[in-house]
C-alpha cells in the first residue's frame, strides 16, 4: 500500500492504494466520484473516460501510480453548473436512453472537441467510435455534438 | 413458495387459448379502484403522501364495490397484513400545489420514467414541470411490476388516466362549492381550476385540502384527446439532467455506510459443484477481508444465485484481484459435454422432424400434397447475450433482526424479494427493495439472481454489501438467448400463391431454466412470431421441436420474435426473389386482403383482448408502406453491390416495419440507411417511441452482424465486449423513423422495433448480392 495525491476536478485528493489499482475504482469507490462508470474493464467500451491532462482516457487502463501530477477531470468536474456545451445538447436532444454510458461519452467528446472544434461527420464517427452504447443512442450523441461543436465554433 | 407466474416475463404466461374467454371477444377491464386517502392513517407509510393534503390511492385487482371494506383493513393493517389490499399512493397534491406519482415499473433506457407524470398531467391540467415521480419499492400493492414484456403503458394507461381525472373532477368540485356554481361550468388547465362566467381561478396547491374532503367519482371521465397538451408530444427525459452531469444513480453507485465490496468466481459451467478452493492467496491480496463459499446452483436454477466463492473486500479492485488468487477445483458436472457446434446438428435435426403442433388451420397435408410447387429452407440463429452496459450488481444488507434491505438495478423487484425471501428463508414483508435506475436491462435484469447473490454474501459477512460482477462474468453467465434452428415450407399453386406453410422451430425453452424436463419451445414462446404469422395462407401449421438446455434460458429484448421473424421474413424474401418478384410487392401478397385475424387465442395475443387489439393485418401493411416509401423503394438509384429489403413485424401488440438499404463490397455490409413505420396505437412520448425505434434498429444490427455466443465443453467462450462485438456509431447509419398516428389502445415500444431488423438487413443483402443470408450473424463469402 502506497500514498497518492491526485489532483481531481482541481483539488488535491490523498488516497492509500495498491500501484496497481486503476484511476476507475479509485475514483468509484475511494473518492466516491461515480459519475465514471465501469462497463468492461479492459479499456474497449470507454464507460470510465476521464480526462488527464484534457485528453480522454479510459481510467480503467490507467494506474493511480501513473496518474503522478496530471490533473484528472472528471464528469463531475466537467461544468460548474451543467452548461458544458456537449451537456446542453445532450439533454436537449434527449441523447441517454439508460444514461449509464453517457457521462463516459460526453468525457470522450469533450476530450477531442476542443481541438477539433469544427469536426466533419466522418472525424465524429472516428473519434466518438471507442465508446460503446448498447441502448443505441449513436445518431443523437453524433447530432449534439455536431451542434456543440457549432457553439464552440462562436 | 412464489408464484411461478411473477418470474415470467408477460407475454409467456398463461393466456386463454382455444375457446377462451378473449376468443369470445370479451373486453376484460382492468380491474383497479380509486379511493380518497388522504385522511387515512396508512398513509404516513408512503412516501410521497408525506406533505400531501390531497391524495389518491388505487387498490389493484379490486372493484370499486369492495373499496370500503378494502380501507377498513388496510386502515387496520400494519404495512404488509393483507398486502395485496394496501393502496398504492397514485397520485399526491401538497398546499403549494406539487404533484407526486409513484412509478412502479423500472426505467432502463425505455423511458417509463419519462411518461407515467405525462399521463397523470394531462389528465390533471397540470404543468408537467410541476408533476414529480417517486420510484416504488418492490411491493404486492403496486400490483405486477415486472418490467418486461412492453407492458407499461398497454398495462396502466388508463390506470394513470383514471387517477389523473378522478384528481381533476375532485379539486373541480371543491372549487365549485367554494364559489358556489356549478361544476359543469369549471375547466381544469394550467395546474388551477378556473370558472369562466365569474373569471375566478384557484391553483390545484390551494384547492387540495377541500378536495380531500370529498368522495372519489364513481366514474371520471377522461379528458377527449383534443384536450391533450403532453401525451403524443416530445417530453424531455426525466432523468436528463441526472444523466448528463454523473449524478444519476444507477445501482453500481448505490453506497451504504459500512458496505464492502464483493465479487463472485462462479462454476464455469451450469449445474457443476465446488470440490475444493484453497484462498489463501486471495486472503493476501491487499484489501481483502473475507472469502466465503456461495452454495453453486443445481438445475433448473430459477432466480437461485449462481455462487461459488465469494471474495469480500474493501473496494471492488481488490475483490476483483482476490478472485484472480483463488485456487479452485470445480467439477463441471454433466454440461459439461454441451458445445454448440455438434448441439447446432442437433437443432437442425430436431427441426428437420415433426414437432409437436402449436397452430394447425386447414388441412396442411392436403394443401402440401396438391401443391404444385414447394421450397424448404432452414434457418439457424445463434445464443446471444444482453450484454447490458451496467453489469449485474446489487447492493444487500442482511441486518442483525433478519430483515433484509437491498438496492437493485431489477426489472422484477417483486421476484427478487420472493426469491430472497424463499433462499434466504425471510418472511417477504422484512424484505426492502429500492430500483435504481439501470444501466441496460434488455430481459436480463428480470432476474433476481445477482440479487440473491449480494443477499447471501452480505448474511455471510455480517455487513451491507455490494455486489459487481465483472463483465467476462455477465458475458458468460447470462441468461442467454436460446440458440435456435428452424426448417419452413411452403407449397405454392400453379400461379405462384401460397397454400400451405409449415413452420418447425427448435429451441431450448426459457422454462427449462424453471422446470426439470422441459424439452421444447412452449405455446407461449411459440406465439412471439411463429404462430403470429400473418401472411394469407389458408393452411398453417406450426411446431415446437424438441431441444434440451445445457445453460440458463432467458428471456432477450422480444424473445422469440427475434429468430422467428428473421426465418419468417427471410423465407419470404427468398420466395419472392426465386420468381423474381418485387420484394415490396411480394409481401403485400402475402399480407393479402386487410383482415383481422381469428382464432386468436392460438396465435398469441401478448395477453391484449380481441375486441381492442385484433391482429389486423392493414396495420402491416401500412407500416410497411410507410417505411418503403421513405426509403424510395422502386425509385432510390442504387449503384453496384446495393439493395434495399423490407422486414414486417407485429409483437407486443404493436407492428413495426424496416426497410434496409445495403452495400456490400468484398464480402463486408455496409448499411447505408434505414427506414422504419411503427404503429403502436396511442403513444403517449413520441421523442422515446422515437428512441426506442433508433436503439431497436442498432440492437438488430448489433445481433444481426456480431451476435455470437457458443460454448465448448459447456463453458461459454466469449467474455468481454473484444470477442462480443456491440455495433459502433461508425457503423450506424443514418435512421429515418416514422410513427403512425393513431387512436388505438396502446402498444409495446420498447421490444416491436427490433424482430424486423435482421431479417430486413438479410433481405437487402440478398437483393443486393443474389445471395439469400439463412444464418447469423451475416458472414458472407
Amino acid at each position: 500500500m502506497a500514498s497518492y495525491s491526485i489532483s481531481v476536478n482541481g483539488s488535491t485528493r490523498t488516497v492509500e492504494a495498491e500501484p496497481d489499482m486503476p484511476l476507475l475504482w479509485v475514483l468509484r469507490d475511494v473518492l466516491g466520484y461515480t459519475g465514471t462508470k465501469y462497463g468492461c474493464g479492459i479499456g474497449v467500451c470507454r464507460s470510465c473516460t476521464v480526462l488527464v491532462n484534457g485528453s480522454a482516457m479510459p481510467s480503467c487502463q490507467m494506474a493511480v501510480s501513473s496518474v503522478g501530477d496530471q490533473d484528472v477531470i472528471t464528469i463531475e468536474g466537467l461544468s460548474e453548473a451543467a452548461d458544458h456545451p456537449l451537456q446542453v445538447y445532450w439533454a436537449e436532444l434527449n441523447v441517454p436512453q439508460c444514461g449509464f454510458c453517457q457521462t463516459g461519452q460526453i468525457m470522450t467528446a469533450a476530450g477531442w472537441l476542443k481541438d477539433n472544434p469544427n469536426p466533419t461527420d466522418s472525424e465524429i464517427d472516428d473519434l466518438q467510435s471507442p465508446n460503446l452504447c448498447r441502448c443505441g443512442t449513436y445518431p443523437r450523441i453524433k447530432e449534439a455534438i455536431r451542434r456543440a461543436s457549432n457553439h464552440m465554433e462562436g | 413458495m412464489m408464484n411461478p407466474d411473477l418470474l415470467l416475463p408477460g407475454v409467456l404466461r398463461s393466456e386463454p387459448s382455444g375457446d377462451g374467454a378473449q376468443n369470445k371477444g370479451v373486453t376484460l377491464a382492468p380491474r383497479f379502484a380509486v379511493a380518497n386517502i388522504s385522511r387515512r392513517s396508512f398513509l404516513k407509510r408512503s412516501g410521497i403522501a408525506v406533505g400531501s393534503t390531497f391524495v389518491l390511492g388505487v387498490f389493484a385487482g379490486c372493484s370499486s364495490d369492495e373499496l370500503p371494506t378494502l380501507m377498513e383493513r388496510a386502515e387496520a393493517a400494519g404495512d404488509y397484513a393483507d398486502a395485496a389490499f394496501q393502496p398504492n399512493v397514485w397520485v399526491g397534491i401538497n398546499p403549494e400545489g406539487d404533484v407526486f406519482v409513484v412509478n412502479p415499473r423500472s426505467e432502463m433506457g425505455q423511458g417509463v420514467r419519462s411518461s407515467v407524470h405525462v399521463v397523470v398531467a394531462d389528465e390533471l391540467g397540470a404543468d408537467l414541470d410541476r408533476v414529480y415521480q417517486e420510484q416504488a419499492i418492490g411491493h404486492p400493492k403496486y400490483g405486477d411490476q415486472n418490467t418486461d414484456g412492453s407492458t407499461s403503458m398497454r398495462n396502466l394507461f388508463d390506470q394513470w388516466r383514471t387517477a389523473g381525472a378522478s384528481a381533476r373532477e375532485m379539486l373541480i368540485a371543491a372549487a365549485a362549492s367554494e364559489w358556489d356554481v356549478p361544476a359543469s361550468e369549471c375547466t381544469a388547465h394550467d395546474h388551477a381550476v378556473h370558472h369562466a362566467g365569474s373569471g375566478q381561478s384557484a391553483g390545484f396547491g390551494a384547492l387540495a385540502p377541500a378536495a380531500a374532503q370529498l368522495e372519489v367519482p364513481e366514474s371520471p371521465a377522461f379528458r377527449p384527446r383534443s384536450e391533450w397538451k403532453y401525451i403524443g408530444t416530445e417530453i424531455s427525459g426525466y432523468d436528463n439532467r441526472d444523466i448528463v452531469t454523473g449524478t444519476a444513480e444507477f445501482g453500481l453507485d448505490v453506497k451504504v455506510p459500512g458496505m464492502l465490496y464483493a465479487s463472485v468466481e462462479h462454476c464455469p459451467t451450469i449445474g457443476g459443484r465446488l470440490v475444493s478452493v484453497n484462498d489463501e492467496a486471495a486472503r493476501a491480496v491487499p484489501g481483502v477481508l473475507d472469502v466465503v463459499e456461495i452454495p453453486v446452483a443445481q438445475v433448473p436454477v430459477g432466480f437461485a444465485a449462481l455462487g461459488g466463492v465469494a471474495v469480500v473486500a474493501e473496494h471492488t479492485w481488490a475483490a476483483f484481484k482476490g478472485r484472480e488468487a483463488l485456487e479452485i477445483e470445480w467439477d463441471l458436472g454433466p454440461n459439461v459435454s454441451y458445445n454448440s457446434e455438434s448441439y447446432r446438428t442437433e437443432l437442425e435435426a430436431s427441426a428437420s422432424a415433426p414437432g409437436q403442433s402449436v397452430l394447425d388451420e386447414g388441412d396442411v397435408d392436403a394443401a402440401f400434397a396438391s401443391a404444385a410447387r414447394t421450397e424448404k429452407r432452414a434457418y439457424y440463429v445463434p445464443m446471444l447475450a444482453h450484454a447490458p452496459m451496467e453489469v449485474p450488481n446489487a447492493t444487500a444488507w442482511v441486518k442483525d433482526d433478519g430483515s433484509v434491505e437491498c438496492w437493485v438495478p431489477t426489472q422484477n423487484p417483486q421476484a427478487v424479494q420472493a426469491t430472497i425471501s424463499q433462499i434466504l428463508e425471510v418472511d417477504p414483508t422484512l424484505v426492502t427493495v429500492h430500483v435504481t435506475l439501470l444501466g441496460g436491462g434488455f430481459g436480463r435484469k428480470s432476474k433476481a439472481d445477482y440479487a440473491v447473490e449480494a443477499a447471501l454474501i452480505s448474511r455471510a459477512v455480517g455487513a451491507p454489501v455490494k455486489l459487481t460482477w465483472k463483465r467476462e462474468d455477465c458475458t458468460k453467465f447470462d441468461y442467454f438467448h436460446a440458440p435456435a434452428a428452424q426448417v419452413i415450407e411452403a407449397g405454392f399453386d400453379a400461379s405462384g400463391k401460397a397454400v400451405a406453410w409449415r413452420h418447425r422451430s427448435a429451441f431450448p425453452s426459457i422454462s427449462s431454466t424453471f422446470a426439470p424436463g422441459v424439452d421444447r419451445p412452449s405455446r407461449g414462446e411459440m406465439g412471439l412470431g411463429a404462430t403470429t404469422v400473418a401472411w394469407d395462407i389458408p393452411n398453417i401449421r406450426v411446431e415446437a421441436c424438441q431441444a434440451n438446455a445445457h445453460v440458463r434460458i432467458g428471456w432477450l429484448r422480444s424473445v422469440c420474435n427475434i429468430q422467428h421473424s428473421f426465418a419468417v421474413n427471410a423465407f419470404a424474401g427468398e420466395m419472392a426473389h426465386a420468381e423474381g418478384r418485387d420484394q415490396l410487392e411480394y409481401f403485400m401478397d402475402l399480407l393479402g386482403p386487410s383482415r383481422t385475424l381469428g382464432r386468436w387465442g392460438d396465435r398469441g395475443t401478448y395477453g391484449e383482448n380481441l375486441v381492442d387489439a385484433p391482429f389486423d393485418t392493414a396495420r402491416h401493411r401500412n407500416v410497411l408502406q410507410i417505411a418503403a416509401d421513405s426509403a424510395g423503394w422502386g425509385t432510390t438509384p442504387l449503384g453496384d453491390g446495393e439493395g434495399m429489403g423490407v422486414a414486417v413485424q407485429y409483437s407486443f401488440a404493436s407492428y413495426v416495419a424496416w426497410v434496409l438499404h445495403v452495400k456490400v463490397e468484398n464480402n463486408q455490409v455496409r448499411v447505408l440507411s434505414a427506414h422504419g413505420a411503427i404503429d403502436a396505437g396511442t403513444i403517449v412520448n413520441r421523442d422515446r417511441v422515437h428512441s426506442q425505434m433508433e436503439g431497436n434498429l442498432i440492437f438488430g444490427l448489433t445481433l444481426a452482424l456480431n451476435g455470437e455466443i457458443t460454448a465448448t465443453d459447456g463453458v461459454v467462450d466469449q467474455s468481454n465486449f473484444s470477442d462480443y462485438a456491440l455495433l459502433r456509431m461508425s457503423e450506424t447509419p443514418p435512421i429515418h423513423v416514422h410513427i403512425v398516428d393513431s387512436d388505438k389502445i396502446p402498444g409495446g415500444v420498447g421490444e416491436p422495433g427490433l424482430p424486423p431488423v435482421a431479417p430486413a438487413l438479410t433481405n437487402a443483402i440478398l437483393n443486393a448480392t443474389g445471395t439469400p443470408v439463412r444464418e447469423l450473424p451475416v458472414r458472407l463469402g
